[in-house]
Protein backbone atom coordinates (compact mmCIF):
# COMPACT_ATOMS: atom_id res chain seq x y z
CA UNK A 1 0.00 0.00 0.00
CA UNK A 2 1.52 3.30 -1.12
CA UNK A 3 -1.25 5.62 -2.53
CA UNK A 4 -2.28 8.97 -1.63
CA UNK A 5 -6.11 9.06 -2.27
CA UNK A 6 -7.75 10.94 0.09
CA UNK A 7 -9.93 8.91 3.19
CA UNK A 8 -13.18 7.62 2.70
CA UNK A 9 -15.75 9.23 4.57
CA UNK A 10 -18.74 7.11 6.36
CA UNK A 11 -21.02 9.59 4.87
CA UNK A 12 -19.78 8.99 1.49
CA UNK A 13 -20.22 4.73 2.38
CA UNK A 14 -24.23 5.55 3.52
CA UNK A 15 -24.76 7.29 0.49
CA UNK A 16 -23.62 4.31 -1.39
CA UNK A 17 -25.23 1.48 0.66
CA UNK A 18 -28.51 3.17 0.58
CA UNK A 19 -28.04 4.00 -3.61
CA UNK A 20 -26.94 -0.42 -3.72
CA UNK A 21 -30.14 -0.69 -1.44
CA UNK A 22 -32.53 1.47 -3.53
CA UNK A 23 -31.69 -0.03 -7.12
CA UNK A 24 -30.42 -3.30 -6.31
CA UNK A 25 -32.20 -4.36 -3.10
CA UNK A 26 -28.91 -5.89 -2.01
CA UNK A 27 -27.94 -4.81 1.76
CA UNK A 28 -24.74 -3.41 2.49
CA UNK A 29 -25.11 -1.04 5.27
CA UNK A 30 -24.16 -3.81 8.37
CA UNK A 31 -20.84 -5.08 6.41
CA UNK A 32 -18.14 -4.81 8.95
CA UNK A 33 -16.68 -1.07 8.47
CA UNK A 34 -12.70 -1.17 7.98
CA UNK A 35 -12.99 -3.86 5.78
CA UNK A 36 -16.02 -2.53 3.77
CA UNK A 37 -14.05 0.39 3.50
CA UNK A 38 -11.13 -0.91 2.17
CA UNK A 39 -12.97 -2.68 -0.38
CA UNK A 40 -14.43 0.02 -1.74
CA UNK A 41 -11.33 1.74 -1.86
CA UNK A 42 -9.89 -1.71 -4.29
CA UNK A 43 -13.06 -0.67 -6.23
CA UNK A 44 -11.84 2.63 -7.00
CA UNK A 45 -7.76 1.91 -7.47
CA UNK A 46 -8.85 -0.93 -9.90
CA UNK A 47 -11.55 1.36 -12.35
CA UNK A 48 -9.70 4.43 -11.75
CA UNK A 49 -12.52 6.12 -9.97
CA UNK A 50 -11.19 9.14 -8.60
CA UNK A 51 -13.33 9.03 -5.43
CA UNK A 52 -17.13 7.12 -4.27
CA UNK A 53 -19.03 9.37 -5.82
CA UNK A 54 -17.79 8.57 -8.92
CA UNK A 55 -18.77 4.93 -8.00
CA UNK A 56 -22.00 5.77 -7.09
CA UNK A 57 -22.72 7.59 -10.21
CA UNK A 58 -21.35 4.51 -11.70
CA UNK A 59 -23.98 2.09 -10.08
CA UNK A 60 -26.70 4.77 -10.74
CA UNK A 61 -26.24 4.57 -14.72
CA UNK A 62 -25.03 1.56 -15.58
CA UNK A 63 -26.81 -1.88 -14.13
CA UNK A 64 -24.47 -4.08 -15.89
CA UNK A 65 -21.42 -2.94 -13.36
CA UNK A 66 -23.62 -4.21 -10.28
CA UNK A 67 -22.58 -7.66 -10.85
CA UNK A 68 -18.84 -7.30 -11.35
CA UNK A 69 -18.79 -4.65 -8.66
CA UNK A 70 -20.07 -7.26 -6.09
CA UNK A 71 -17.52 -10.07 -7.44
CA UNK A 72 -15.08 -6.96 -6.16
CA UNK A 73 -16.06 -6.08 -3.03
CA UNK A 74 -16.72 -9.29 -1.77
CA UNK A 75 -13.33 -11.53 -0.07
CA UNK A 76 -12.64 -14.72 -2.05
CA UNK A 77 -9.28 -16.07 -0.79
CA UNK A 78 -9.92 -19.53 0.52
CA UNK A 79 -7.88 -22.94 0.06
CA UNK A 80 -9.10 -26.52 -0.05
CA UNK A 81 -8.07 -27.85 3.72
CA UNK A 82 -8.01 -24.70 5.44
CA UNK A 83 -7.26 -25.52 8.42
CA UNK A 84 -6.51 -29.25 8.33
CA UNK A 85 -6.94 -30.04 12.09
CA UNK A 86 -11.03 -28.73 11.42
CA UNK A 87 -11.55 -31.14 8.70
CA UNK A 88 -9.86 -34.05 10.78
CA UNK A 89 -12.21 -33.47 13.56
CA UNK A 90 -15.56 -33.13 10.81
CA UNK A 91 -14.18 -36.41 9.05
CA UNK A 92 -13.50 -38.34 12.97
CA UNK A 93 -16.18 -37.38 14.84
CA UNK A 94 -19.29 -34.70 13.46
CA UNK A 95 -19.93 -36.50 10.46
CA UNK A 96 -20.03 -40.32 11.83
CA UNK A 97 -21.85 -38.37 14.63
CA UNK A 98 -24.68 -37.08 12.27
CA UNK A 99 -24.26 -40.64 9.67
CA UNK A 100 -24.98 -42.55 13.31
CA UNK A 101 -28.97 -41.64 13.16
CA UNK A 102 -29.53 -41.05 9.57
CA UNK A 103 -28.42 -42.48 6.84
CA UNK A 104 -28.62 -39.18 4.51
CA UNK A 105 -26.81 -36.16 5.48
CA UNK A 106 -27.51 -32.26 4.16
CA UNK A 107 -24.67 -29.91 4.05
CA UNK A 108 -24.87 -26.25 3.24
CA UNK A 109 -21.68 -24.01 2.78
CA UNK A 110 -23.37 -20.90 2.98
CA UNK A 111 -20.54 -18.80 1.51
CA UNK A 112 -19.04 -20.99 -0.68
CA UNK A 113 -16.54 -18.51 -2.82
CA UNK A 114 -14.29 -20.16 -5.72
CA UNK A 115 -16.04 -24.00 -3.73
CA UNK A 116 -12.62 -25.23 -2.23
CA UNK A 117 -14.68 -26.13 0.75
CA UNK A 118 -16.86 -27.85 -1.50
CA UNK A 119 -14.24 -29.44 -2.99
CA UNK A 120 -12.67 -30.60 0.64
CA UNK A 121 -16.05 -31.60 1.53
CA UNK A 122 -16.82 -33.83 -1.19
CA UNK A 123 -13.18 -35.74 -0.68
CA UNK A 124 -14.21 -35.85 3.03
CA UNK A 125 -16.77 -37.51 2.30
CA UNK A 126 -15.65 -40.02 -0.02
CA UNK A 127 -13.01 -41.19 2.01
CA UNK A 128 -15.46 -41.96 4.19
CA UNK A 129 -17.24 -43.80 1.73
CA UNK A 130 -20.24 -41.54 2.43
CA UNK A 131 -20.10 -39.44 -0.63
CA UNK A 132 -23.22 -41.25 -1.90
CA UNK A 133 -25.39 -40.77 1.28
CA UNK A 134 -24.88 -36.50 0.80
CA UNK A 135 -26.96 -33.75 -0.45
CA UNK A 136 -24.56 -30.45 -0.62
CA UNK A 137 -26.07 -27.11 -1.16
CA UNK A 138 -23.29 -24.69 -2.37
CA UNK A 139 -24.18 -20.58 -2.06
CA UNK A 140 -22.97 -17.45 -2.49
CA UNK A 141 -23.85 -14.30 -3.37
CA UNK A 142 -21.23 -13.20 -6.14
CA UNK A 143 -22.57 -14.98 -9.24
CA UNK A 144 -19.17 -14.87 -10.98
CA UNK A 145 -17.83 -16.92 -8.47
CA UNK A 146 -20.78 -19.72 -8.24
CA UNK A 147 -19.85 -20.22 -11.60
CA UNK A 148 -16.43 -20.60 -10.69
CA UNK A 149 -17.14 -22.81 -8.26
CA UNK A 150 -19.16 -25.10 -10.51
CA UNK A 151 -16.30 -24.84 -12.95
CA UNK A 152 -13.78 -26.29 -10.03
CA UNK A 153 -11.21 -25.87 -11.89
CA UNK A 154 -8.21 -24.27 -10.03
CA UNK A 155 -4.63 -22.89 -10.91
CA UNK A 156 -2.10 -25.57 -10.15
CA UNK A 157 0.05 -22.82 -8.25
CA UNK A 158 -2.62 -22.86 -5.53
CA UNK A 159 -2.64 -26.69 -5.51
CA UNK A 160 0.93 -26.76 -3.26
CA UNK A 161 -0.26 -25.22 -0.18
CA UNK A 162 -3.69 -27.57 -1.00
CA UNK A 163 -1.54 -30.26 -1.16
CA UNK A 164 0.07 -29.25 2.50
CA UNK A 165 -2.83 -28.71 3.87
CA UNK A 166 -4.28 -32.07 2.34
CA UNK A 167 -1.08 -33.73 4.16
CA UNK A 168 -1.69 -32.25 7.37
CA UNK A 169 -5.48 -33.37 7.63
CA UNK A 170 -3.99 -36.91 7.15
CA UNK A 171 -5.74 -37.90 4.50
CA UNK A 172 -5.98 -41.46 3.14
CA UNK A 173 -4.99 -40.49 -0.23
CA UNK A 174 -2.73 -37.71 -1.98
CA UNK A 175 -5.17 -34.41 -3.37
CA UNK A 176 -3.84 -35.22 -6.94
CA UNK A 177 -6.93 -38.21 -6.73
CA UNK A 178 -9.34 -35.61 -7.02
CA UNK A 179 -7.93 -34.09 -10.20
CA UNK A 180 -6.55 -34.19 -13.45
CA UNK A 181 -3.78 -31.73 -14.23
CA UNK A 182 -4.54 -29.92 -17.58
CA UNK A 183 -2.15 -27.42 -18.53
CA UNK A 184 -1.29 -24.57 -15.60
CA UNK A 185 -4.97 -25.95 -13.81
CA UNK A 186 -6.03 -28.51 -11.92
CA UNK A 187 -9.92 -29.68 -13.02
CA UNK A 188 -11.51 -31.46 -10.25
CA UNK A 189 -13.21 -34.63 -11.33
CA UNK A 190 -17.01 -34.04 -12.19
CA UNK A 191 -18.03 -37.10 -10.74
CA UNK A 192 -17.01 -35.91 -6.99
CA UNK A 193 -19.17 -32.95 -7.29
CA UNK A 194 -22.26 -35.03 -8.20
CA UNK A 195 -24.39 -34.33 -5.51
CA UNK A 196 -23.78 -30.68 -5.47
CA UNK A 197 -25.91 -28.11 -6.49
CA UNK A 198 -24.71 -24.22 -6.63
CA UNK A 199 -26.95 -21.03 -6.17
CA UNK A 200 -26.86 -17.75 -5.42
CA UNK A 201 -27.97 -16.77 -2.31
CA UNK A 202 -27.76 -13.42 -0.26
CA UNK A 203 -27.20 -14.55 3.45
CA UNK A 204 -28.11 -11.13 4.28
CA UNK A 205 -31.39 -10.52 2.82
CA UNK A 206 -32.38 -14.14 1.26
CA UNK A 207 -34.40 -16.32 2.93
CA UNK A 208 -34.55 -19.58 4.55
CA UNK A 209 -34.52 -22.61 1.64
CA UNK A 210 -34.00 -25.53 3.73
CA UNK A 211 -32.71 -27.43 6.51
CA UNK A 212 -29.48 -29.34 6.93
CA UNK A 213 -27.38 -31.57 9.13
CA UNK A 214 -24.68 -29.37 8.82
CA UNK A 215 -23.94 -25.91 7.48
CA UNK A 216 -20.43 -24.15 7.09
CA UNK A 217 -20.03 -20.76 7.23
CA UNK A 218 -16.24 -20.00 8.07
CA UNK A 219 -14.82 -16.82 7.81
CA UNK A 220 -17.85 -14.86 6.17
CA UNK A 221 -19.56 -13.01 9.23
CA UNK A 222 -16.11 -11.73 9.83
CA UNK A 223 -17.26 -9.27 7.61
CA UNK A 224 -20.46 -8.28 9.07
CA UNK A 225 -20.86 -6.17 12.15
CA UNK A 226 -22.37 -7.31 15.37
CA UNK A 227 -26.09 -6.69 14.63
CA UNK A 228 -25.70 -8.44 10.94
CA UNK A 229 -23.68 -10.88 12.57
CA UNK A 230 -26.95 -11.82 15.07
CA UNK A 231 -29.24 -11.51 12.26
CA UNK A 232 -27.49 -14.14 9.78
CA UNK A 233 -26.93 -16.61 13.09
CA UNK A 234 -30.88 -16.58 13.43
CA UNK A 235 -31.03 -17.67 9.91
CA UNK A 236 -28.18 -20.25 10.14
CA UNK A 237 -29.73 -21.61 13.47
CA UNK A 238 -33.38 -22.12 11.65
CA UNK A 239 -31.70 -23.97 8.49
CA UNK A 240 -30.41 -26.49 10.67
CA UNK A 241 -32.23 -29.04 12.45
CA UNK A 242 -32.49 -29.51 15.86
CA UNK A 243 -28.98 -31.65 16.93
CA UNK A 244 -27.25 -30.11 13.39
CA UNK A 245 -24.06 -28.90 13.24
CA UNK A 246 -22.54 -25.11 12.81
CA UNK A 247 -19.22 -24.42 12.18
CA UNK A 248 -17.68 -21.32 11.66
CA UNK A 249 -14.49 -19.54 11.35
CA UNK A 250 -11.30 -20.19 13.67
CA UNK A 251 -11.13 -17.16 14.34
CA UNK A 252 -15.07 -16.13 15.12
CA UNK A 253 -17.27 -17.20 18.37
CA UNK A 254 -20.95 -17.25 19.32
CA UNK A 255 -19.95 -15.73 22.95
CA UNK A 256 -21.12 -12.38 22.05
CA UNK A 257 -24.20 -13.71 19.90
CA UNK A 258 -27.59 -13.52 21.10
CA UNK A 259 -28.02 -16.97 20.08
CA UNK A 260 -25.62 -19.03 22.09
CA UNK A 261 -27.70 -20.08 24.32
CA UNK A 262 -29.47 -22.55 21.60
CA UNK A 263 -26.46 -23.84 20.82
CA UNK A 264 -23.45 -26.24 22.54
CA UNK A 265 -19.71 -26.14 21.76
CA UNK A 266 -18.96 -29.59 20.35
CA UNK A 267 -14.84 -28.13 19.58
CA UNK A 268 -13.72 -25.11 21.03
CA UNK A 269 -10.34 -25.15 19.04
CA UNK A 270 -12.39 -25.91 15.76
CA UNK A 271 -15.41 -23.70 16.28
CA UNK A 272 -17.94 -26.61 15.82
CA UNK A 273 -21.32 -26.18 17.57
CA UNK A 274 -24.70 -28.29 17.77
CA UNK A 275 -27.91 -26.53 17.97
CA UNK A 276 -29.96 -28.14 20.86
CA UNK A 277 -32.78 -25.72 21.42
CA UNK A 278 -35.54 -24.55 18.29
CA UNK B 1 10.95 12.92 31.45
CA UNK B 2 12.77 12.14 28.40
CA UNK B 3 10.13 11.93 25.60
CA UNK B 4 7.58 14.66 26.69
CA UNK B 5 4.98 12.34 26.44
CA UNK B 6 1.09 13.68 27.62
CA UNK B 7 -1.53 11.06 29.00
CA UNK B 8 -4.09 11.62 25.94
CA UNK B 9 -2.49 8.81 24.41
CA UNK B 10 -5.03 5.66 24.42
CA UNK B 11 -3.48 2.99 22.72
CA UNK B 12 0.25 1.73 21.44
CA UNK B 13 0.33 -0.53 18.17
CA UNK B 14 3.46 -2.63 17.08
CA UNK B 15 4.67 -4.12 14.15
CA UNK B 16 7.72 -6.25 13.68
CA UNK B 17 9.00 -8.95 11.01
CA UNK B 18 12.43 -10.61 11.06
CA UNK B 19 14.29 -9.74 13.22
CA UNK B 20 11.92 -8.17 15.52
CA UNK B 21 11.49 -11.59 18.14
CA UNK B 22 13.74 -10.66 20.24
CA UNK B 23 12.54 -6.68 20.54
CA UNK B 24 9.08 -7.78 21.19
CA UNK B 25 9.86 -9.92 23.84
CA UNK B 26 11.98 -7.81 25.19
CA UNK B 27 9.16 -4.59 25.49
CA UNK B 28 6.44 -7.59 26.94
CA UNK B 29 8.56 -8.29 29.46
CA UNK B 30 9.64 -5.10 30.34
CA UNK B 31 6.40 -3.29 30.62
CA UNK B 32 4.26 -3.35 34.13
CA UNK B 33 1.85 -5.93 34.52
CA UNK B 34 -0.23 -3.06 34.65
CA UNK B 35 0.68 -0.82 31.69
CA UNK B 36 -3.18 0.72 30.77
CA UNK B 37 -3.10 0.68 27.09
CA UNK B 38 -4.73 -1.71 25.20
CA UNK B 39 -1.19 -2.77 22.83
CA UNK B 40 -1.86 -4.61 19.23
CA UNK B 41 0.72 -6.40 17.55
CA UNK B 42 1.04 -7.22 14.27
CA UNK B 43 4.07 -9.48 13.90
CA UNK B 44 4.62 -11.30 10.38
CA UNK B 45 4.43 -14.83 11.52
CA UNK B 46 4.25 -18.34 9.36
CA UNK B 47 0.84 -18.43 7.60
CA UNK B 48 -0.27 -22.02 8.33
CA UNK B 49 0.93 -22.30 11.94
CA UNK B 50 -2.00 -21.44 14.24
CA UNK B 51 -0.08 -22.35 17.48
CA UNK B 52 2.33 -22.04 19.37
CA UNK B 53 2.94 -18.29 18.69
CA UNK B 54 1.07 -16.48 21.67
CA UNK B 55 2.14 -19.05 23.62
CA UNK B 56 5.59 -18.43 22.91
CA UNK B 57 4.83 -14.28 23.75
CA UNK B 58 3.38 -15.24 26.25
CA UNK B 59 6.04 -17.26 28.62
CA UNK B 60 7.93 -13.84 27.98
CA UNK B 61 5.53 -11.19 28.47
CA UNK B 62 4.52 -9.62 31.94
CA UNK B 63 0.65 -9.72 30.60
CA UNK B 64 -1.23 -11.92 28.74
CA UNK B 65 -1.18 -12.08 25.30
CA UNK B 66 -4.09 -12.83 23.30
CA UNK B 67 -5.00 -13.28 19.74
CA UNK B 68 -8.69 -11.77 19.73
CA UNK B 69 -11.33 -13.70 18.16
CA UNK B 70 -13.37 -11.19 15.69
CA UNK B 71 -15.81 -8.35 17.38
CA UNK B 72 -13.50 -9.08 20.76
CA UNK B 73 -14.26 -5.93 22.49
CA UNK B 74 -10.88 -4.30 23.52
CA UNK B 75 -9.97 -4.13 27.54
CA UNK B 76 -7.91 -1.22 29.13
CA UNK B 77 -4.47 -2.73 28.75
CA UNK B 78 -5.37 -5.94 26.45
CA UNK B 79 -2.57 -7.32 24.62
CA UNK B 80 -3.75 -8.04 21.29
CA UNK B 81 -1.65 -10.23 18.72
CA UNK B 82 -2.79 -10.53 14.86
CA UNK B 83 -3.77 -14.52 14.31
CA UNK B 84 -1.72 -16.65 11.68
CA UNK B 85 -3.67 -16.02 8.38
CA UNK B 86 -5.67 -13.26 9.09
CA UNK B 87 -5.54 -9.15 8.75
CA UNK B 88 -6.05 -7.96 12.62
CA UNK B 89 -8.21 -4.56 11.87
CA UNK B 90 -9.87 -2.00 14.69
CA UNK B 91 -13.04 -0.63 14.35
CA UNK B 92 -15.27 1.92 15.68
CA UNK B 93 -16.95 0.72 18.62
CA UNK B 94 -13.62 -0.50 20.05
CA UNK B 95 -13.81 -3.71 18.60
CA UNK B 96 -10.98 -5.96 16.94
CA UNK B 97 -12.17 -7.38 13.60
CA UNK B 98 -10.69 -9.97 11.72
CA UNK B 99 -10.21 -10.20 8.01
CA UNK B 100 -9.28 -12.84 5.31
CA UNK B 101 -8.50 -10.28 2.52
CA UNK B 102 -6.02 -10.76 -0.08
CA UNK B 103 -2.10 -10.40 1.08
CA UNK B 104 -1.14 -6.83 1.76
CA UNK B 105 2.71 -6.15 1.25
CA UNK B 106 3.01 -10.34 0.76
CA UNK B 107 1.78 -10.45 4.46
CA UNK B 108 -1.39 -11.24 6.09
CA UNK B 109 -0.97 -10.12 8.74
CA UNK B 110 -0.50 -6.89 7.09
CA UNK B 111 1.22 -4.49 9.53
CA UNK B 112 -0.56 -1.37 7.16
CA UNK B 113 -4.12 -3.05 7.60
CA UNK B 114 -4.10 -3.07 11.49
CA UNK B 115 -1.67 0.12 12.01
CA UNK B 116 -4.49 2.02 9.57
CA UNK B 117 -7.38 0.82 11.12
CA UNK B 118 -6.07 1.71 14.49
CA UNK B 119 -5.16 5.00 13.37
CA UNK B 120 -8.80 5.93 12.32
CA UNK B 121 -10.05 4.55 15.62
CA UNK B 122 -7.53 5.97 18.14
CA UNK B 123 -6.66 9.16 15.78
CA UNK B 124 -3.83 11.46 17.41
CA UNK B 125 -4.22 9.50 20.42
CA UNK B 126 -2.30 6.35 19.16
CA UNK B 127 1.32 5.81 19.12
CA UNK B 128 2.73 3.40 16.53
CA UNK B 129 6.15 1.47 17.09
CA UNK B 130 7.47 -0.58 13.95
CA UNK B 131 10.46 -2.66 14.96
CA UNK B 132 13.00 -4.97 12.64
CA UNK B 133 11.47 -6.66 9.03
CA UNK B 134 12.88 -7.21 5.89
CA UNK B 135 10.16 -5.95 3.75
CA UNK B 136 8.11 -2.44 3.93
CA UNK B 137 5.12 -3.19 5.07
CA UNK B 138 4.02 -1.02 8.22
CA UNK B 139 5.74 2.19 6.50
CA UNK B 140 2.13 2.98 4.52
CA UNK B 141 0.18 2.44 8.14
CA UNK B 142 3.37 4.86 9.97
CA UNK B 143 2.08 7.57 7.38
CA UNK B 144 -1.61 7.43 8.50
CA UNK B 145 -0.83 7.56 12.03
CA UNK B 146 1.43 10.86 11.31
CA UNK B 147 -1.03 12.25 9.18
CA UNK B 148 -3.62 11.78 11.99
CA UNK B 149 -1.34 13.29 14.56
CA UNK B 150 -0.62 9.93 15.82
CA UNK B 151 2.92 9.59 17.85
CA UNK B 152 5.47 7.52 15.34
CA UNK B 153 8.28 5.16 16.49
CA UNK B 154 10.79 3.05 14.37
CA UNK B 155 13.73 0.81 16.04
CA UNK B 156 16.35 2.49 15.30
CA UNK B 157 18.08 1.37 12.18
CA UNK B 158 21.51 0.42 13.49
CA UNK B 159 19.72 -1.60 16.25
CA UNK B 160 17.23 -3.27 13.97
CA UNK B 161 18.64 -7.24 12.51
CA UNK B 162 17.11 -6.25 9.62
CA UNK B 163 16.48 -2.36 8.62
CA UNK B 164 14.69 -2.37 5.73
CA UNK B 165 11.41 -1.76 7.32
CA UNK B 166 12.33 1.06 10.10
CA UNK B 167 14.06 2.79 6.73
CA UNK B 168 10.84 1.94 4.75
CA UNK B 169 8.89 4.29 7.05
CA UNK B 170 11.65 6.78 7.61
CA UNK B 171 11.70 7.27 3.77
CA UNK B 172 7.62 7.63 3.95
CA UNK B 173 6.85 9.79 6.82
CA UNK B 174 7.73 12.09 9.55
CA UNK B 175 9.15 9.78 12.63
CA UNK B 176 8.82 11.24 15.64
CA UNK B 177 11.17 9.31 16.97
CA UNK B 178 14.33 7.02 16.05
CA UNK B 179 15.06 4.28 19.41
CA UNK B 180 16.57 1.34 20.09
CA UNK B 181 15.01 -1.45 21.39
CA UNK B 182 15.97 -0.13 25.02
CA UNK B 183 15.19 3.58 24.34
CA UNK B 184 11.71 1.71 23.18
CA UNK B 185 11.41 0.45 26.91
CA UNK B 186 12.02 3.29 28.70
CA UNK B 187 9.85 5.45 26.49
CA UNK B 188 6.71 2.73 26.81
CA UNK B 189 7.81 3.01 31.05
CA UNK B 190 7.76 7.22 30.79
CA UNK B 191 4.27 6.73 28.50
CA UNK B 192 2.92 4.27 31.50
CA UNK B 193 3.84 6.69 34.17
CA UNK B 194 1.79 9.39 32.50
CA UNK B 195 -0.84 7.85 31.91
CA UNK B 196 -1.03 6.91 35.25
CA UNK B 197 -0.96 10.16 36.06
CA UNK B 198 2.30 9.67 38.04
Amino acid sequence: MDDNTPDIEITELRRLTQVIKDKYDYEFKDYAMSSFKRRIKRVLDLYKFKNVEKLVNVLENNPDFFDEFVSEITVNVTEMFRDPTFWKVLKEQIIPNILLNHNKITIWHAGCSSGEEVVTMCAVLDEMSALDKAKIIATDIDTAIISKAKNATYSMKNMEVNSKNYAKYQGSRSLEYYYKEVGSEAVIHKSLLENVSYRKHDLVQGTIFSKFDLVLCRNVMIYFNQTLQNNVLNKLHESLFKYGYLAIGSKESLIWCEIANKFIVVNNEEKVYKKIKD
Amino acid sequence: MRYHLTNKYKAVVIGGSAGSFQGITQILSSIPKDFPLPMFLCLHRLKHVRNGFVEALSIKSNKPVVEPFDKESIKKGGVYLAPANYHLCLELGNTCSLSTEELVNNSRPAIDLTFESASYLYREKLVGILLSGANKDGAYGMMKIKERNGLTVVQDPNDSMINAMPNAALAATKIDHILTVNEIVSFLLELDKVCKGL
